[in-house]
């Protein structure tokens, strides 16, 4: 059986002690720059939060993966190579990387900390995993939101590194590290900006009917009746019109977070390793409460007793769930 | 004679799901026709599609290669199930004709031979321009949402390095991919059961706000921009820069005379501005935009400042 280490999110270093005080084995975050994707106005850590974060949880027996996981465009690769030289020095115990340039510089100047290969690699099939195992030494690998249980199972027989897999929270569509929709509409990029769908470009218009509208960058999203309640503006979940859905429809996805903990024993028969949890932009009372039920829960099924998963569905209460495409091939 | 004669101008994949018969026509044409030197073939968005027209690809490649075109077979941007791992390999198999990779599972199965690098491979900057050329890359095709500024940092590094440098001049801008088939979705159905329902649109399904601002279009699991990406008023900079490959991607347009006035402009016989109206002409419905050159929102048209 695998270890099954949860990997909790940590958008501030109170949210980091939160999550390790919860129960996480490990705990991932960012600088508060352009070389981690969820580059937010308030998130993330200046390198003396970040040392005494490392200490704290190293203290605790919880780990740190820091995610260096953008692209730096031509030009500005020195800062994400300074990311990672003072991430070595904190004493991080893991990158999350995608850049083959930053995966290169990493596997030669900082060959003692582990690399892990981010879900913005987009590495989705046996092949692509091995490439970066064998070039860059990827110890393991966080597996895009597209596959099925049967398909992780069997990438797990073909690859010689760990998998990590999403399991709650915010629920992507795109394939992650080749989506420019932000930037088509905002002139941010998610893949070199580490930014999805900007607050700074979100704009909520009430018109004279009690109806709303939520615009991106001036861009119509979505548009909500004067009883419904109004949702926040990305792209891939807003409401468009096509020739065959003149009434308006949900073209990519409804706005529903992936919720799989009703298949956490069927991921870790599969050979899962670890299980991610989505929402370093969300709050500590947020965290603490997801990190304790999961934590419950796998260690509960770890000891052979059946988990109760009813604290989960509370946390998501009044939203749509779905287990995307881990379930069936028919989200496809 | 301005340097601009040698840049070399390149017709992508298509993108769509265009019938068998249109695309014999198509490359008919493009042999017989268009100015272009290089020609990319090849299914990169759906394996689904591929059986209806790869047993055209050699006469395709040798109708081609007749008129004097250096034909390059490109591979899938996403590689998941077994089918696609497949084509993935038998194409990294090949030596002749040129191949370009668009999946890291390219990259693994060819190991250190010659090859390209696809847009969709994420080549942003020179480290990793420099790691690909040392396992083998002889030349790169930059991402499409990539800044001038970006652009002429990634050129000067690959073009060092011995590296040809392509970017997309004309056409859709490839903005996502999904393991979701959207317009299977549009149509109530799943991917696996789709009927080849994209084959309806040869320029993508028009998405519009609901206050019907044209936005996207949907291209089965590809997500491109509404508006062409117009590059021909920066062709000069963009050479300059020392890109030596102009891409221009297949849309349901005069592709022949796309391709001769961005080649009229390289070869200094026509004006820019006049070239630019007739481009205009040619793509009339659609917008036509330059954002993502100038580090701006992807959409947008950008004027030029006029020469001092």
């Amino acid at each position: 059986m695998s270890l099954a280490e949860l990997i909790c999110p940590a958008g501030t270093p109170a949210a980091l002690r939160t999550a390790v005080d919860a129960g996480a084995d490990a705990v991932y975050c960012g600088f508060q720059d352009a070389t981690n994707a969820r580059n937010f106005p308030g998130l993330n850590f200046t390198p003396d939060e970040l040392a005494a974060s490392v200490a704290y949880a190293h203290a605790k027996g919880a780990k740190v993966l820091l995610a260096l996981n953008t692209y730096p465009p031509a030009g500005k690769v020195d800062l994400w190579r300074q990311a990672a030289d003072t991430g070595a020095r904190l004493g991080v115990d893991a990158f999350i990387v995608a850049d083959m340039g930053v995966a290169d510089y990493i596997a030669r100047t900082h060959p003692a900390v582990r690399l892990h290969l981010s879900v913005q690699a987009a590495a989705s099939s046996p092949e692509a995993i091995r490439y970066y195992c064998e070039n860059f030494g990827v110890r393991r690998v966080v597996l895009p939101r597209i596959l099925t249980i049967p398909e992780i199972r069997q990438i797990r027989a073909e690859i010689p590194c760990e998998i990590e897999t999403f399991i709650f929270g915010n629920h992507g569509l795109m394939v992650e590290g080749r989506c420019s929709l932000t930037n088509y509409l905002t002139g941010q990029s998610t893949n070199m900006d580490g930014v999805c769908s900007p607050a700074s470009d979100v704009d909520y218009a009430r018109h004279a009917d009690g109806s709303m509208s939520s615009q991106l960058a001036g861009f119509t999203i979505d548009c909500f009746g004067p009883d419904e309640k109004a949702g926040y503006p990305t792209i891939c979940k807003g409401r468009y019109t096509a020739p065959h859905r003149p009434e308006g429809y949900y073209a990519f996805e409804e706005p529903v977070s992936l919720n799989l903990s009703r298949l956490l024993p069927e991921l870790i028969d599969a050979g899962v390793h670890a299980f991610k949890i989505e929402g370093r932009q969300r709050s500590k009372s947020y965290v603490r409460g997801v990190v304790r039920a999961f934590r419950k829960a796998v260690d509960d099924i770890r000891a052979g007793r059946e988990a109760n998963m009813a604290d989960l569905v509370a946390l998501t209460e009044g939203q749509k769930q779905t287990q995307g495409a881990f379930e069936t091939k028919k989200w496809r | 004679m301005a340097v601009t004669a040698m840049t070399k101008l390149t017709l992508g994949p298509i993108a769509y799901h265009w019938s068998a018969e249109a695309r014999r026509d198509f490359y008919a044409r493009i042999a017989d026709e268009a100015p272009v030197d290089e020609v990319y073939l090849g299914e990169v968005i759906c394996s689904k599609r591929a059986p209806f027209h790869e047993a055209d690809l050699p006469a395709t490649i040798e109708r081609l290669e007749a008129a004097g075109k250096t034909v390059i077979l490109s591979t899938l941007a996403e590689v998941m199930l077994k089918r696609e791992r497949k084509a993935t390999a038998d194409i990294a198999a090949m030596d002749a004709p040129e191949i370009e990779i668009n999946n890291a599972a390219g990259l693994y199965e060819r190991g250190h031979r010659s090859h390209r690098i696809g847009p969709f491979m994420n080549a942003y900057n020179e480290a990793t321009i420099a790691w690909m050329a040392g396992q083998g890359a002889t030349h790169v095709c930059l991402p499409a949402e990539l800044p001038a500024e970006a652009i002429a940092v990634a050129t000067g590094a690959a073009r060092a390095l011995g590296l040809g440098v392509e970017m997309q001049v004309f056409g859709r801008a490839p903005l996502a991919v999904s393991a979701r088939c959207y317009h299977a979705r549009a149509h109530g159905r799943t991917k696996d059961n789709c009927q080849f329902v994209c084959e309806e649109d040869p320029d993508g399904m028009p998405l519009r706000t609901r206050d019907n601002r044209p936005v996207l279009r949907v291209n089965g699991i590809q997500t491109q921009s509404e508006s062409y990406v117009d590059l021909l008023p920066e062709t000069a900079q963009i050479v300059a820069a020392g890109v030596t490959h102009l891409r221009l991607m297949p849309q349901a347009v005069d592709m022949v005379g796309v391709a001769g006035l961005f080649r009229a402009v390289l070869d200094g016989t026509l004006a820019v501005p006049e070239a630019d109206a007739r481009l205009a002409a040619l793509c009339e419905g659609t917008d036509l935009s330059n954002g993502f050159y100038h580090g701006a929102a992807g959409y947008r048209r950008i004027a030029l400042a006029a020469p001092a």
